[in-house]
C-alpha cells in the first residue's frame, strides 16, 4: 500500500494577526447574512467566498462544488485587542515575570542562559519542558525590582474571570499587548516558547478568524425559515459590538461607555471560543439553551475527538436486549422479525438467480424475506413498496442489486461491550424469531461475559462478499471455542447446564423409555442404544451415562478427574467411591460424572478434546447437544434451592457451637499468654504480629471446621451441594457461610482495627483483643448477624466493592495502553511478527511460533498424547 | 579489579557476531533489509565485548521455557 502523503512533522504554535489575514479570503464587515431575496450578502457572514453549502452553487474562492470545497476562512478586524481565554493563565504568568517598564524577563543573563540550555536538552530528548518553564516564571516573579532598568515592580492580581489588576488599576488588553510586544525574542525562548511560531502578544487577539460556512451551515426549516448555526449567532454578536465600539470611539464617547463596549466585545469573543468558562455567564440562545461554541464542539464524550473521530456510527446494525435459548446452536443468533425486516444483505442479480431475486422483490418490504431497496445498473436506488413491488420485480435485470431483508442462515457479527478480547465480536447465523430480543445459546455467554439481567448486544450485517467470507471463516463461534489465552474451551456449560449434566450422569441414574424420549427429543441423528437393563416390572431402563454417551463422537478416548474429585492419596480410578473419575472409551462413558471439568466453560476437558481431535464442527455439535440434553436433564430431575436447603440438624448446630466456643476459648488463652508475656514470637515477627496471626489462624481453622461439620450433614442430595460440587455455581465456602458460620471479616487482610480510640465500636472495652471485638462473625447468614457483626460485615463487604471498582478502571486503562501499542503488529505467513513499516518484532511468533489455542491448556507439548493416539490406531 | 566477561553470566544470552556471508543469509531467509531487523547499539556492553561494529548483525540465542532455545537477530547501530 502506498501512502499518498507522509506527515513529516507537526508543529504547534500561535497564529499571528498577519497569518490570520493571509489565510483570510474576505474581510467581514457586516453582521447581516442574507438579503431579502435570500442571496448571501458580500462581506457578510455568509459571503460566497467562505465556501459553498447550497447544492448547485460553486465556491467563489476555489470553484469547487459543495462537498469538494473545504471552505475558506475570513476575518474580522477587531477595534481593540481582546484576551484569548485559553491563554488567560499563561498571560498571568508572563505578566508577573516581566518588568512593567522595559518588558524584560526578570532573570539575570547567566540564569537565562542556563535555563535555555536545560530547555534545549529536554527538547532534544523529546521530553516535556513544563517543569523548567514553571521554574523560570517562579524565579522571575521573585524580583521586586527589575534587574535591568531598576523599575520597582507591582503585585499583579488576577480577578476572575479575565481581569489583571495592578496597583488597583485594571490592565486593559492593549496595555498587556504593549508590554508583551516589547519582550525580546531571547527572553521568549527562556519562557519555553519559540518566538518564530509563538510571540506572547499573539495571545491577545487583534484579528478574529471567521470560520468557513462549511463548518457552520445554516439549515432551512420546513416553514422556509432559515436557522443559523450557533457559531454564526455568536459571530453576529461580535461584529455588532465591534461596529458599535468603533462608532462610539470615533464619535469620542466617554471613557466609561468605551470600557463597557470593550468588555462586551471581550465577553462575546470569550464565549465564542469557550462557552463554559467559570465566572462568565454562558451565552444563550433565545430559547434559553446555552450555545455550543468552538470548544464545546471538541470537548467531551460527544465532542469531535471522542464522538466523531475515535467513535463512529454505522449502518446495517441493530441493538436490543438479549435472552437465552438453549435450543439454538452456539453458532446461531435469534433475531427479532422487526429487526430482520429493517436490516438487509445486498445481492447482485445474475441470469442464474434472477427468478429467485424476483420472488424476493415481489414480496415487497412488508412481507418477511422481502426487499427494502433495489439499485439499478446505473446506480439509481429505488425503494420497494407494496405498490411498486410487482412492477420492479418485472423490470429486474442482471447487474442490478437488491437489498434483501435479513433471513435465516445469513451471517452476522454479534458483539457485546466492553470488547476486551477478540471473542467479544463473533459471527453467528441468523434465525429470525418472534418477539423483541436477540436470543443466544447460554453456552456462548462466557466469551461475551453476558448475562440476561438486561444486557444489550449489537449486531452488524457484513455488506460485501469478502466481509462475509472473513466473518464465516475466522469469526464463527465454533472457530473461537478454544481460547488463545489459555488453550482451553472458553465456551461451554454454565450454571444449570452443568447441574443438568451432573444430575443426569451422577451414579447410576435410571431413565425409563418415556424420559429417554423426552431428554433426546431435540437431538438429531440419535440412535437409541440397547437398554441397560429391565426393572422388576419388566420395563426397560437406560442410564444417564448411556444417554450422555450418545452425543460423544465414536472413537473418543479420555480419562480425567471430575471437578469434585477429592484428590485421594491413591486414586482408585474407575473404582472411585464418589464416581469422580471419568473414563471414556470409544465414545462411551465407562464411569464418572459429567460436570464443569468435563463440559463447563473455561475447563471442559471433553469439549477441548473433541475439538482438538474432531474439529470445531463436531465440537460445536457436541456443545449444542450438551446444552439441549442438560436442560432436559435438569427438568427431568427437578431442581430448586430455597432457604430450608441451608437448614442443618440440631446436633450439627450444637457441634458448630462447640467448635466456636472452643475457638473463642483458645483466642482468650492466646491473649492471656500475650499479656503475661509468655507468647513466643514467630520467626521474623513482632509479638503483636504473632498474636494477630495466631488469632487469625485459630479463627480461620474454626470456620473451616464448622464448614466440614455442616458439609457432613448437607449431602449430595442437597441442591446447594450439587451446585458447589459440580462447579455449576457457588462453593462449599458459600454454603458454610450460609449454614454454619460467616467467619472473620477483614480489611487489607487484617482483622478489623479501625474505629474509635482503642476500640472498633462503643460496644467493646478499650484494648479488647477478642474475636468479637475485631470482626469475627459467629452467626451464619441463615441465623442472621447481630448488630456489631452486621457492621463489621459491612466494613469487609465495602472493601470488596471498592477493590473491584478500582481494579476494573485500572486494568481497563492498562489494557487500552497495551492494545494501542500492539494493535498494528501482524503475524506474517513466514511466522515472523512485523509492524506496519515491515520491521521485525519477533522472528517467530511468541519465540516458539506456537498457536496457544492449539496446544493443551498452554502446556508446551502434546506430543505424548499424539503418540499414544497413533499407537492405539496401529494396535486396532 | 578483576574483569568479568558479560557472556559468562547465566542471565546474559549468547551473542554471536555474524560474518557478512552469514548475515546476508539471514536477511535473505527472512526476505528483509538489514534496516528491518531489530537494533542494538554499538555502545551495548555485550556488543563491545564481542567487538561488533555498526552494520554488523548479532545473533542472540536465548533460553525459552516453551521452545528450549529461541534465536533472535539484531543490527548493530550507532
Ligand atoms: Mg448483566
Ligand atoms: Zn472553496
Ligand atoms: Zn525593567
Ligand atoms: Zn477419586
Amino acid at each position: 500500500m502506498t501512502v499518498p502523503k507522509r506527515i513529516g512533522k507537526i508543529s504547534f504554535g500561535l497564529i499571528s494577526p498577519q497569518e490570520f489575514r493571509r489565510m483570510s479570503v474576505v474581510k467581514i464587515i457586516t453582521a447581516d447574512t442574507y438579503d431579502d431575496d435570500g442571496f448571501p450578502i458580500e462581506m457578510g457572514l455568509m459571503d460566497p467566498r467562505l465556501g459553498v453549502i447550497d447544492p448547485g452553487l460553486r465556491c467563489r474562492s476555489c470553484g469547487g462544488r459543495p462537498g469538494e470545497c473545504p471552505g475558506h476562512f475570513g476575518h474580522i478586524d477587531l477595534i481593540a485587542p481582546v484576551i484569548h481565554v485559553g491563554f488567560a493563565k499563561l498571560i498571568r504568568k508572563i505578566l508577573r515575570g516581566i518588568c512593567r517598564e522595559c518588558s524584560r524577563l526578570m532573570l539575570l543573563d547567566g540564569e537565562k542562559r542556563m535555563y535555555i540550555d536545560q530547555i534545549e536538552t529536554l527538547v532534544r530528548l523529546g521530553q516535556t519542558t513544563d517543569d523548567i518553564v514553571n521554574k523560570v516564571f517562579a524565579e522571575a516573579r521573585k524580583h521586586k525590582v527589575c534587574p535591568y532598568c531598576s523599575a520597582p515592580q507591582q503585585e499583579i492580581k488576577f480577578e476572575r474571570p479575565l481581569a489583571y489588576v495592578e496597583d488597583g488599576h485594571k490592565l486593559t488588553a492593549s496595555d498587556i499587548r504593549d508590554r508583551f510586544e516589547k519582550i525580546p525574542d531571547e527572553d521568549v525562548k527562556v519562557m519555553g516558547m519559540n518566538p518564530d511560531t509563538a510571540r506572547p502578544e499573539w495571545m491577545l487577539l487583534t484579528v478574529l478568524p471567521v470560520p468557513p460556512v462549511t463548518m457552520r451551515p445554516s439549515i432551512t426549516l420546513e416553514s422556509g425559515q432559515r436557522s443559523e448555526d450557533d457559531l454564526t449567532h455568536k459571530l453576529v454578536d461580535i461584529i455588532r459590538i465591534n461596529q458599535r465600539f468603533q462608532e462610539n470611539r470615533e464619535a469620542g464617547a466617554p471613557q466609561l461607555i468605551i470600557e463597557d463596549l470593550w468588555e462586551l466585545l471581550q465577553y462575546h469573543i470569550t464565549t465564542f471560543l469557550d462557552n463554559t468558562v467559570s465566572g462568565v455567564p454562558p451565552a444563550r440562545h433565545r430559547s434559553g439553551r446555552p450555545l455550543k461554541t468552538l470548544s464545546q464542539r471538541l470537548k467531551g464524550k460527544e465532542g469531535r475527538f471522542r464522538g466523531s473521530l475515535s467513535g463512529k456510527r454505522v449502518n446495517f446494525s441493530a441493538r436490543t436486549v438479549i435472552s437465552p435459548d438453549p435450543n439454538l446452536s452456539i453458532n446461531e443468533v435469534g433475531v427479532p422479525l422487526e429487526i430482520a425486516m429493517e436490516l438487509s444483505v445486498p445481492l447482485v442479480v445474475s441470469p442464474r438467480n434472477i427468478e429467485v431475486m424476483r420472488d424476493f422483490v415481489r414480496r415487497g418490504s412488508d412481507k418477511h424475506p422481502g426487499v427494502n431497496y433495489i439499485t439499478r445498473a446505473d446506480g439509481r436506488r429505488v425503494k420497494v413498496t407494496e405498490r411498486n413491488a410487482e412492477e420492479v420485480a418485472e423490470q429486474l435485470e442482471p447487474g442490478w442489486r437488491i437489498d434483501r431483508q435479513l433471513m435465516d442462515g445469513d451471517i452476522v457479527l454479534f458483539n457485546r461491550q466492553p470488547s476486551l478480547h477478540r471473542m467479544s465480536i463473533m459471527s453467528h447465523r441468523v434465525i429470525v424469531m418472534p418477539h423483541k430480543t436477540f436470543r443466544l445459546n447460554p453456552a456462548v455467554c462466557p466469551p461475551y461475559n453476558a448475562d440476561f439481567d438486561g444486557d444489550e448486544m449489537n449486531l452488524h450485517v457484513p455488506q460485501t462478499e469478502e466481509a462475509r467470507a472473513e466473518a464465516e471463516i475466522l469469526m464463527r463461534v465454533q472457530e473461537n471455542i478454544l481460547s488463545p489465552r489459555f488453550g482451553g474451551p472458553i465456551i461451554g456449560g454454565i450454571h444449570d447446564y452443568v447441574t443438568g449434566n451432573f444430575l443426569l450422569t451422577h451414579g447410576e441414574r435410571r431413565i425409563n423409555r418415556l424420559e429417554v424420549m423426552d431428554v433426546l427429543k431435540k437431538l438429531h441423528h440419535i440412535e437409541i442404544p440397547e437398554p441397560a437393563g429391565w426393572d422388576e416390572a419388566g420395563a426397560p431402563y437406560w442410564t444417564g451415562k448411556q444417554i450422555f454417551s450418545l452425543i460423544l463422537p465414536k472413537g473418543l478416548n479420555l480419562e480425567f478427574k471430575a471437578s469434585f474429585c477429592k484428590n485421594c492419596d491413591s486414586c482408585k480410578r474407575d473404582g472411585c467411591d464418589d464416581d469422580a473419575y471419568v473414563a471414556i472409551r470409544d465414545g462411551e462413558i465407562i464411569c464418572g460424572t459429567i460436570d464443569a471439568a468435563a463440559v463447563g466453560a473455561f475447563k471442559g476437558k471433553i469439549t477441548d478434546r473433541v475439538i482438538k481431535e474432531y474439529g470445531p464442527t463436531v465440537g460445536a455439535g457436541f456443545i449444542d447437544g450438551m446444552t439441549q440434553m442438560a436442560i432436559r436433564g435438569i427438568m427431568l430431575a427437578g431442581f430448586s434451592f430455597g432457604i430450608d436447603d441451608e437448614d442443618i440438624p440440631k446436633e450439627a448446630g450444637d457441634q458448630i457451637e462447640d467448635v466456636l466456643n472452643a475457638a473463642r476459648e483458645n483466642v482468650r488463652k492466646l491473649i492471656d499468654a500475650y499479656k503475661a508475656g509468655e507468647l513466643e514470637p514467630l520467626p521474623g515477627r513482632t509479638l503483636d504480629e504473632t498474636l494477630e496471626m495466631r488469632i487469625m489462624q485459630t479463627l480461620g481453622k474454626a470456620r473451616d471446621n464448622t464448614g466440614s461439620i455442616a458439609g457432613r450433614y448437607l449431602g449430595i442430595d442437597n441442591s446447594g451441594v450439587v451446585m458447589a460440587v459440580s462447579g455449576a455455581r457457588g462453593s462449599m465456602l458459600n454454603l458454610t457461610q450460609m449454614a454454619a458460620c460467616v467467619g472473620q471479616q477483614s480489611v487489607r487482610g487484617e482483622r478489623i482495627r479501625r474505629g474509635y480510640e482503642g476500640r472498633t465500636l462503643p460496644h467493646f472495652r478499650r484494648g479488647d483483643l477478642g474475636a468479637e471485638a475485631h470482626g469475627f462473625v459467629h452467626s451464619s447468614y441463615k441465623e442472621g448477624l447481630n448488630p456489631t457483626e452486621f457492621f463489621f460485615h459491612a466494613i469487609g463487604g465495602r472493601e470488596g466493592l471498592v477493590d473491584t471498582a478500582i481494579r476494573t478502571s485500572q486494568s481497563g486503562y492498562l489494557q487500552r495502553r497495551l492494545i494501542n501499542a500492539l494493535q498494528d503488529l501482524e503475524v506474517q505467513y513466514d511466522g515472523t511478527v512485523k509492524e506496519t513499516r515491515g520491521i521485525i518484532v519477533q522472528f517467530s511468533y511468541g519465540e516458539d511460533g506456537v498457536d496457544a489455542s492449539k496446544r493443551d491448556y498452554a502446556s508446551p507439548e502434546n506430543v505424548h498424547r499424539i503418540v499414544q493416539r497413533v499407537l492405539r490406531k496401529e494396535g486396532a | 579489579m578483576k574483569k568479568f566477561a558479560l557472556q559468562d553470566h547465566g542471565l546474559v544470552p549468547a551473542h554471536i557476531l555474524l560474518t557478512v556471508e552469514e548475515s546476508d543469509e539471514v536477511l535473505q531467509s527472512y526476505g528483509v533489509d538489514s534496516a528491518h531487523l531489530p537494533k542494538i547499539r554499538v555502545s551495548d556492553p555485550v556488543v563491545k565485548e564481542i567487538g561488533g561494529k555498526v552494520g554488523d548483525v548479532v545473533k542472540i540465542i536465548r533460553n525459552s521455557s516453551t521452545s528450549g532455545e529461541s534465536v533472535f537477530y539484531r543490527l548493530v547501530i550507532d
